[in-house]
């Protein structure tokens, strides 16, 4: 690693004066630290966020959940009441990962392989900030691409509560990332799914919400034809083999909501 | 250089460090704690695996800053004196170990694993297991060893 200041402050404010183009934020390091390891970055300061307290947390608010930045995967698992959003954290990486990395750095990442991404989608949650509020839709924009502003800070997730909901992974044997992940919601706002580590980006399938909405079940998803365009394409599965995992898993997400 | 202070095996230690030191470089160099591996430089294999706070960690993703005032557990704290933890006595027992280079790791996150878990059985020993990689054994006796110690400790 090439040398860094470190500075670890206790509050929101002082953490957004210290956050400057040479200086980055650390939430669980579980992206960031291998990522300097491999001198991919040189950032001049870190900023961790671990000591600011109101970050943390899992709170249930009305019929919403707010998930503080800095809330662990492995809290989340244990403590999130949506339970496809539990069990989606219950899957990232390993419990190490799970007890480092957080919903924050996770988000902020915006990794096509990453889980979170399809939660927050899928479940139209909110991504708050320092500044202002964020919808799932306007959030996510290209390949670790986000509609954060520079220095701009994540200071929790709001999930409204889904009528029901299921997430699906076909993950990677070595890294447990998604090679296809799909969350399949019946929300308020009617029925939504998310694809993740199928494309650069997390993205819905409208023709699949389309279908979903006139008749809630496997079946009504049977005709849709995925199309492997734009798709990723790599060692672990070509663009075609992800078309097909993505109709495959929100059958099974299907399936499961329906028992 | 910054000051740091944490408990290592109920040790209070403290030390200058370059805010880029990792965890487990802090471990082995500055306080000589070698049992504590390092075996990838992708965050991947568990070779570093220590407690932090009462939860595994990969020391190798952690910078020695960020465990300002944590209490530390690397495999040397385990036993109590000549007497090995029952998750050690289980892997040479039940020969859980070849190489033994993974072996550290392997046992930092099966003693998490049993403190979190009740009723474990093959298969969430092996979920348990992912964030960490052995080159020898085939696993078969990794879970066998974390299975008779989690019933020696629940028992
Ligand atoms: C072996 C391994 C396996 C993994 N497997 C998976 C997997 O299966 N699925 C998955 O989804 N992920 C996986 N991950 C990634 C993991 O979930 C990371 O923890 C996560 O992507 C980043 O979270 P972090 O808290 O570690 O963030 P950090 O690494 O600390 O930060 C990541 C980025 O986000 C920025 N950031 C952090 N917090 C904030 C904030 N509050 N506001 C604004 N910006 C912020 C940082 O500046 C940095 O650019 C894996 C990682 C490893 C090492
Ligand atoms: S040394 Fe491989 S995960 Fe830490
Ligand atoms: S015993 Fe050799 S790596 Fe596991």
């Amino acid at each position: 690693m090439y040398d860094f200041d470190y500075k670890r402050p206790s509050t929101l404010d002082e953490a957004a004066s210290l956050i400057n183009e040479d200086s980055v934020l650390l939430a669980g390091g579980h992206t960031l630290l291998p990522t300097l390891k491999q001198r991919l970055a040189q950032p001049e300061t870190l900023v961790d966020l671990s000591a600011i307290d109101s970050l943390r947390g899992v709170c249930p608010d009305g019929d919403k959940l707010a998930i503080g930045a800095m809330t662990t995967h492995a809290e989340v698992a244990n403590k999130a009441t949506i339970p496809a959003l539990a069990s989606l954290a219950g899957g990232i990486g390993d419990p190490q990962v799970r007890n480092r990395g957080t919903i924050g750095g996770s988000v902020a990442n915006n990794d096509p392989a990453a889980d979170y991404p399809a939660a927050v989608v899928g479940l139209n949650a909110v991504v708050n900030t320092n500044k202002r509020a964020i919808s799932a839709d306007d959030f996510f924009v290209d390949l670790f691409e986000t509609a954060l502003d520079e220095g701009e800070i994540i200071t929790n997730v709001t999930f409204p509560t889904p009528d029901a909901a299921a997430y699906m992974k076909f993950d990677n044997p070595a890294s447990r990332y998604a090679i296809v992940g799909v969350m399949v919601a019946k929300t308020s706002g009617g029925v939504r799914v998310a694809v993740t580590g199928a494309g650069p980006c997390v993205f819905r399938q409208s023709e699949m919400e389309a279908a979903l909405s006139g008749d809630f079940s496997p079946r009504a998803l049977e005709n849709i034809n995925v199309s492997a365009d734009g798709l990723n394409s790599d060692i672990h599965a070509s663009a075609e083999y992800r078309a097909n995992l993505i109709k495959v898993l929100a059958k099974r997400a299907v399936a499961q909501i329906n028992g | 250089m910054p000051t740091v202070s944490m408990t290592v095996n109920g040790k209070q230690v403290s030390a200058d460090v370059e805010p880029n030191t990792l965890l487990v470089t802090f471990i082995r160099e500055n306080l000589r704690l070698t049992g504590t591996h390092v075996g990838c430089d992708t965050s991947q294999c568990g070779a570093c695996v220590v407690h932090v706070d009462g939860n595994s960690a990969k020391s190798c993703t952690m910078l020695a800053v960020q465990a300002e005032g944590a209490e530390i557990t690397t495999i040397e704290g385990l036993a109590k004196g000549s007497d090995l933890h029952p998750m050690q006595k289980s892997f040479q027992e039940n020969h859980g170990l070849q190489c033994g280079f993974c072996t550290t790791g392997m046992i930092m996150t099966a003693v998490d694993m049993v403190n979190k878990q009740d009723n474990l059985d093959d298969a969430s020993i092996r979920k348990g297991l992912e964030g960490n990689i052995c080159r020898c054994t085939g696993y078969q006796n990794i879970v066998k060893s974390v299975k008779a110690a989690a019933q020696e400790m629940e028992g």
